[in-house]
């Protein structure tokens, strides 16, 4: 909304609630969505503190031995560990004396001497954490929460600028039509021609890995859906009469197309948004684990899914099921909040 | 009568009906309250009221078709038709009963067909539905019907879809649909709103003569008491849920008791008379002392000393249409229209739909590009005048549209709205003075400060005319395009409206071009009438002249097809 038309001077007091208020309070109705909201807020918080720092700071960290077992199983086996226990010892060769030919002999005395002064402290490694460890004998639940981030964090970027990338062209080619309307449209049947997942990994291969390009790929290839259906929206709005009655009064086209319309059609981005975001979160999942995602030193819930696979062979399982729960629980809630979003935005306010 | 009663002579009793809403957050509504009253049989009852009354309401009701999740009908309700009670009835008797003994017309006819069969494939369905007619029987059947109900060739029409027929075509497939089963009842719930005003009087004509000829009964739902006039035996008004009064035609046309029903007589213009300023609701609800007695009438017309604002020449408005894969097929909404606006007078344009007339209003504002001709406005062809040379005149022709739910953005406070048309224009020299003089208007408009923070949602149709209307103001125009601006208003609401239109031209000194199918309406606020049908203008003069004294073939059916209202018994319908 341009500048010149919010609040006025004069105090507002008799303000009347707007759609967002309205749409607020439906959903303060809704239990369902009041649920999957608190779900939601919660993994986005998780995110905020898992980016400043404030949690999963030290996931990289092996605290526990190799596939600790979860505190709750702690008597089960774990033959991984011991086998690296024994690796350990077993690594000490026979003491051969080979001081007389040794050129380094003399300075052996002043570098043992040096060492001591350094403390070696051996960390313990633990036998069980909460959620047992992976094979480097990191914190399952640590890990799930820096993968959290990721994941999010990739879903969240991505879908805003599919929605904004889909948004402004299906503006302008619902609201200008004609020519501009007709190349969009053959723009966007080419792009929509060529198969998604092979247009995905055919631009997974020519980027360099990274996090940024995850978010390129999303975006790039998802913001079709987004266009049709705002382009729908702003054919049906463009005939209106109140967009008729803003040329009128001598609006321009900008004005027109985003001071007026948008507005009108805004539900239908959030909605979108909230849509793509869980669509993207999968996606991004998915493609981690074809090993085409998130780079091989940060952790995502698809990387972590990818090693799930050669765990489960000998038997470790929570890996897998922290991740795919984590996943499961907040594409569940952000699915089901955006059909409460829906509900509360019904444009049909009388 | 007490409730439980049931009078022999009555086809329909309906007893105490109570109709609530559920709404948004537990809220109740009560549509209908405590409302009875009979359908005798072989009878016309009318149903009158404005939006809200509950009319359609009860109507829906009585044939069981509210959605049951948010309609709560009070079980102290009774609706008892041929001695059994509608309301407690199971289902699948109930549907029997619908659409056999009991079937509707709806007042949208497009809508209410169903557009991938064809109108015949629709008549016979009913027959064979109901009457469980062979499909060679029902078709032959459904051939007759159309011939009842005055369609055209109807061996040829059978096999023709909905969107093939014209508006008044599609209702007489509703109705003969409607008449099928040989109902017992008919209920029209504003069969003729949708209507030009020629359809109108034939489909009303056809109703009355179906009711005769069959015998039945019919419950005629509408809020045009005009129309009531010409063909109810019996009349019920009703207002907010209630009934205010109830009795023959006779009695409420002649002899109203209730100040509503006076109200309602009154408040719609007619081609008789021309007052000063049209009476309102609030005039009759008054004490009876305080009633102004404004039989004062306002004469109209162009004189020879007005000073001309608008000159319109030559013009004309093709529109391009594909017809096949490469051909273009032009069609003319305008032809060589020419007329002038004199300053501070108004112009009425009447005609059908499809006449052309709104398209001539919006290419005055070049909202549609004019194919050719010449508009003038203080000698300036602004037809031939760049977008931002356009710009400076486009304040000074402002139009109020037909749908007030429409032609305001929902997401602007009014306040919103009413100053973005002083800041595209630079009217005001700053915020402050801009909400001051947005303010000023709403007063001027009749609506209270407060309403500058709230959002259209919240306001009534008229209210929201009242909104656009200001809008227009803020750019202070001289000349006023109102395409269909009343239409959509409750007579009493139009009555409103129409004062305060004529109050704004009275003190701006402003030009109305109005635009209007009602010709009641345009008679009573134009100076000139032009009339068009298909695009050409058939006749210009002074409003008093043209209903006098009609020169054209089709601007006297067009003035005979006014409905009519209360004529004396004489002259109601033959019982």
């Amino acid at each position: 909304m341009s500048a010149v038309l919010t609040s006025p001077p004069t105090p507002r007091h008799q303000a009347s609630p707007g759609l967002w208020t309205l749409a607020w309070r439906r959903l303060k109705r809704d239990k369902i969505g009041m649920v999957a909201l608190v779900v939601v807020a919660f993994f986005l918080l998780l995110m905020i503190g898992s980016y400043t720092g404030l949690i999963a700071k030290n996931w990289a960290k092996e605290v526990g031995v190799s596939y600790a077992n979860p505190s709750f199983m702690a008597g089960a086996e774990n033959l991984e560990a011991a086998q690296a226990a024994t690796k350990d010892t077993g690594a000490k060769v026979p003491f051969v004396d080979l001081s007389d030919i040794d050129p380094l002999a003399p300075k052996y005395a002043e570098w043992e001497k040096r060492t001591a002064e350094i403390k070696i402290t051996d960390t313990p490694r633990a036998d069980t954490l909460l959620f047992g460890g992976d094979k480097w004998g990191r914190d399952v639940i640590q890990k799930a929460i820096k993968g959290a981030e990721t994941s999010i964090f990739v879903g969240l970027v991505a879908a805003l600028l599919a929605t904004f990338i889909g948004t402004v062209l299906g503006g302008l080619s619902g609201y200008m039509g004609g020519k501009t309307g007709d190349f969009l449209e053959w723009f966007y049947n080419v792009f929509t021609s060529i198969p998604y997942i092979l247009l995905i990994l055919a631009f997974a291969a020519v980027f360099k890995r990274g996090i940024d390009t995850i978010i390129f790929i999303l975006a790039f290839t998802g913001w079709t859906g987004i266009y049709r259906l705002v382009r729908a929206e702003y054919i049906k709005h463009a005939s209106r009469e109140y967009v008729k009655a803003a040329q009128a009064i001598g609006a321009t086209h900008t004005r027109r197309m985003f001071v007026h319309i948008l507005p009108n059609v805004s539900h239908v981005c959030l909605v979108q948004l909230s849509s793509h975001v869980v669509q993207f979160i999968k996606a991004e999942v998915i493609l981690s684990f074809l090993g085409l995602g998130v780079p091989v030193d940060s952790v995502s819930w698809g990387t972590m899914l990818a090693e799930a696979q050669s765990e489960l062979v000998i038997g470790k399982w929570w890996q897998l099921v922290a991740a795919s729960v984590s996943m499961a629980l907040l594409v569940t809630a952000f699915s089901m909040l955006t059909d409460s979003l829906r509900d509360a935005l019904d444009p049909k306010i009388k | 009568m007490t409730p439980g009663d049931t009078n022999m002579d009555n086809l329909l009793e309906v007893q105490n009906l109570n109709v609530k809403f559920r709404l948004d957050g537990g809220n109740i509504f009560d549509a209908v309250k405590g409302v009875s009253f009979d359908i005798p049989r072989n009878s016309t009852v009318a149903l009158v009221g404005e939006s809200g009354s509950g009319k359609s309401v009860s109507a829906m009701a009585i044939i069981r078709l509210l959605p049951p999740e948010q309609a709560i009908v009070s079980p102290e309700s009774k609706v008892i038709f041929n001695g059994t009670d509608l309301l407690t009835l199971k289902d699948a008797p109930m549907r029997h009963i619908r659409g056999k003994d009991i079937s509707v017309i709806f007042q949208e006819p497009m809508t209410s067909l169903n557009p991938v069969f064809t109108c015949g494939d629709q008549i016979a369905e009913t027959l064979r539905l109901h009457i469980g007619m062979t499909r060679k029987q029902a078709w032959g059947r459904a051939e007759e019907l159309m011939n009842e109900v005055g369609i055209p060739n109807p061996k040829l029409r059978m096999h023709s879809f909905p969107h093939e027929m014209s508006g008044g075509q599609q209702q007489r497939v509703m109705i003969a649909m409607a008449i099928a089963c040989e109902p017992k009842l008919l209920i029209a719930d504003e069969p003729t709103t949708a209507l030009d005003v020629t359809i109108q009087k034939q489909i009303l004509d056809l109703i009355a003569a179906l009711q005769r000829k069959h015998h039945m009964s019919v419950l005629f739902i509408t809020h045009d008491l005009a129309v009531v006039g010409e063909i109810a035996d019996h009349v019920v008004v009703m207002q907010g849920g209630e009934i205010k009064e109830k009795g023959t035609a006779k009695m409420i046309f002649e002899t109203p008791q209730h100040p509503y029903t006076k109200a309602l007589l009154s408040c719609r213009p007619n081609v008789e008379s021309r007052p000063k300023r049209l009476p309102v609701i609030d005039d009759f609800m008054r004490p009876e002392g305080l009633r102004p007695e404004n039989i004062t009438q306002q004469t109209r017309g162009y004189t020879a000393d007005d000073q001309i604002v608008l000159e319109v020449k030559h013009l004309s408005k093709k529109f391009q249409l594909k017809d096949g894969l490469f051909k273009k097929r032009e069609v003319a909404a305008v032809k060589d229209a020419s007329f002038k606006l004199a300053r501070g007078k108004t112009l009425g344009l009447v005609g059908e739909s499809g006449s052309g007339k709104t398209t001539v209003g919006l290419t005055l504002m070049r909202l549609h590009d004019a194919s050719g001709g010449e508009v003038l406005f203080d000698g300036v062809d602004l037809l031939k005048l760049s977008e931002r040379e356009m710009m400076k005149y486009k304040r000074r022709i402002q139009i109020v549209f037909q749908n007030p739910y429409a032609s305001l953005n929902p997401r602007f406070t009014v306040g919103q709205i009413l100053l973005e048309p002083m800041v595209i224009h630079n009217i005001g020299a700053n915020e402050q003075e801009r909400v001051q003089m947005a303010m000023a208007l709403l007063q001027r408009v009749g609506m209270p400060e407060v309403s500058f923070y709230k959002y259209p949602h919240e306001f009534s149709g008229g209210q929201r005319q009242r909104i656009a209307i200001a809008r227009c103001l803020t750019m202070k125009p001289d000349v006023l395009i109102c395409d269909e601006s009343v239409s959509a208003l409750d007579v009493s609401v139009q009555a409103q409206v129409l004062n305060l239109l004529q109050d704004l031209q009275d003190e701006y000194k402003m030009s109305y071009i109005f635009i209007s199918h009602d010709l009641a309406v345009v008679k009573y606020i134009s100076d000139q009438v032009m009339v068009m049908s298909d695009g050409d203008v058939i006749e210009v003069a002074n409003a008093d002249d043209i209903y006098l004294n009609p020169q054209q073939e089709y601007t006297k059916k067009l003035l005979g097809s006014i409905p009519k209202g209360w004529q004396g018994e004489a002259n109601a319908k033959a019982a």
